[in-house]
């Protein structure tokens, strides 16, 4: 089975309003530029993946889109009544605190019963619901997290390297995941991640960071970037990868670890 | 033996056990120990400040409390357990308002009833004091208590939701502020963490949910309060630290019981899964 996101739905129709539009932005953290003019837009049901090196301000600019960080320059308009889910890259759980995963759906806001029970159903994770967040291994800590973020069903789901700590198959399994979750809620998603052969196959839209928007556009595009091969190097996965059966997640026998951006 | 004193005595107790063992939970999920002990130390500067301005003392020890709260908040910024940075706060608070209250020349006053409470001298309007501030904490804990929950596990979560943490965050700084202020005439400011603290760490071990944990340390805390006055009176302790020493024996008595229940659990548990092979 092909992971090729337009093979399920068509493309997103241009004319339509971007949900948000980030114009010019510039974040300054700890008076360190963090990132400098960045402008992307993001359309109704397109699946937009963010790449690039550690520190790159991927998670910063997820953080600007919730509102969480403060900007220094230009500007961020989000769609009247913008309904985002965001799935945290971290989410510290101290031990004191006891938390079911069922709860754990109930905020900020407490979900209807139904409700609840389908986010859980849809993420397969109904059967862990009565069991405490921390002692989930972290796949199953990601769909839960995942299913809290669906309960608004949001407009634009904000995902933080969503599959880190997944083995392939949990990798694979979790992008078919996103992929019915954008074609059921019809819900744009932007994503970051490190697995960059995932990514080329999977997405509408890549967008490489690197303090600034190295370069934007649909895979294929952004895989014949002399940015993006300056970045992740000669064996990054481009064009060819596209093809690629979606159960053939493993970078190939003899690629340069550094592919996966693994330090 | 209910005499008049010993009512006022225990009714301020349990104001404050209802207040404190709920505000606890939250020092206790979001590591805020040695801000409350800069908080409840605080509390001897707002003496001081009674002192020097014939100012009753609950209002300025308020103040001061709110005063060190929101110094320690902007001193540690968004990070929290900034241990040194709150250690020096906490400790120099409680050297400085000891110095400042003897400078004020009051040699006579009994310091030690600041230090350790003073239950027994509790007032009628003490105790209505006691009351209001009390309700005040439990009323604002259980309207906010769902976002002060999602901003204590993830102030981005509660971003993402439209929510500012940050009034959150504010929100529980003038709950523990008010909780210093109701608590120093019942344990003292050395105490006061101890009363937040224990309770719900004595929960902790028998809860699943965080209500639940919430529910059962306000349960222990009234338990602690109420067996703490009980054992002062029998052998004529100091009140404060009886009731905070029942509240660490309950401590150790959950703790103990959760590790029982838990090796019971293994123990029926493989007892209990059906053999496959025969
Ligand atoms: N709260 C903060 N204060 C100061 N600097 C920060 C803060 N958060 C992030 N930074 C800095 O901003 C830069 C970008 O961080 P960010 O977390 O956005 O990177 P990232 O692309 O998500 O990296 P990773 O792949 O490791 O998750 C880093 O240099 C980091 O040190
Ligand atoms: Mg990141």
């Amino acid at each position: 089975m092909s992971l090729r996101a337009a093979d399920i739905l068509p493309g997103p129709v241009p004319a339509a309003a971007p949900l948000v539009r980030i114009s010019n932005l510039s974040v300054v953290l700890d008076r360190t530029p963090v990132l400098q003019d960045v402008s992307l837009t993001i359309a109704r049901g397109e699946i937009v993946t963010i790449v690039g090196r550690n520190g790159s301000g991927k998670s910063t600019l997820l953080r600007s889109l919730i509102g969480a960080v403060r900007i220094a320059a230009g500007d961020i308009q989000r769609d009247p009544g913008l309904r985002i889910g965001y799935v945290p890259q971290t989410l510290t759980l101290d031990p004191t605190l006891p938390m079911t995963a069922r709860r754990f759906l109930d905020l900020p806001r407490r979900a209807a019963r139904g409700k609840a029970e389908e986010a859980l159903d849809r993420t397969g994770t109904a059967h862990l619901a009565r069991r405490q967040l921390a002692d989930l291994s972290g796949g199953q800590r990601q769909r839960v997290l995942l299913a809290r973020a669906l309960l608004g069903r949001p407009d634009l789901l904000l995902l933080d390297e969503p599959t880190q700590g997944l083995d392939a198959e949990g990798t694979a399994s979790f992008y078919r995941l996103i992929e019915t979750t954008r074609r059921d809620l019809g819900c744009a998603v932007v994503m970051v991640s490190h697995d960059l052969d995932v990514v080329m196959a999977a997405s509408d839209r890549v967008v490489v960071m690197g303090g600034r928007v190295l370069c934007d556009g649909t895979p294929a595009e952004v895989g014949a970037d002399p940015a993006y091969r300056a970045l992740f190097g000669a064996a990054a996965p481009g064009m060819a990868v596209l093809h690629r059966s979606g159960d053939d997640l493993h970078p190939a026998a003899g690629q340069p670890l550094g592919l996966r951006l693994a330090e | 033996m209910l005499d008049d004193f010993f009512l006022r005595a225990l009714l301020a107790a349990l104001g404050v056990a209802l207040a404190a063992a709920p505000m606890g939970c939250f020092v206790v999920w979001r590591r805020m120990a040695y801000f409350g002990d800069a908080t409840a130390h605080a509390g001897i500067l707002g003496i001081a400040l009674a002192l020097a301005t014939d100012m009753p003392p609950m209002p300025a020890v308020l103040i001061a409390a709110l005063a060190m709260a929101s110094a320690a908040t902007a001193l540690t910024g968004r990070a929290r357990a900034m241990d040194t940075a709150l250690g020096v706060l906490a400790h120099s608070a409680l050297a400085a308002g000891l110095v400042a209250v003897a400078l004020l020349g009051h040699v006579r006053l009994d310091l030690m009833s600041y230090l350790f409470g003073d239950i027994l001298a509790v007032s009628k309007g003490d105790l209505v004091t006691i009351w209001v501030g009390a309700a005040l904490v439990l009323a604002l804990l259980v309207w906010r208590w769902n976002p002060l929950l999602a901003a204590t596990l993830s102030p981005d979560l509660a971003r993402a939701a439209g929510r500012n943490p940050r009034h959150d965050a504010f929100g529980l700084t003038l709950a523990l502020a008010i909780v210093v202020a109701v608590a120093l005439k019942v344990v003292g400011v050395l105490l006061i963490t101890a009363l937040l603290i224990l309770p719900a760490a004595a929960a902790r071990p028998l809860v699943r949910t965080p209500e639940a944990m919430a529910l059962v340390a306000t349960v222990l805390a009234v338990a602690a309060a109420i067996g703490g006055l009980e054992l002062a009176f029998a052998f004529d302790t100091p009140a404060g630290p009886s009731i905070v020493c029942t509240a660490a024996g309950l401590f150790v008595v959950t703790t103990a019981l959760a590790g029982l229940i838990r090796a019971l659990g293994r123990r029926t548990g493989t007892g209990a899964v059906p053999r496959t092979d025969g």
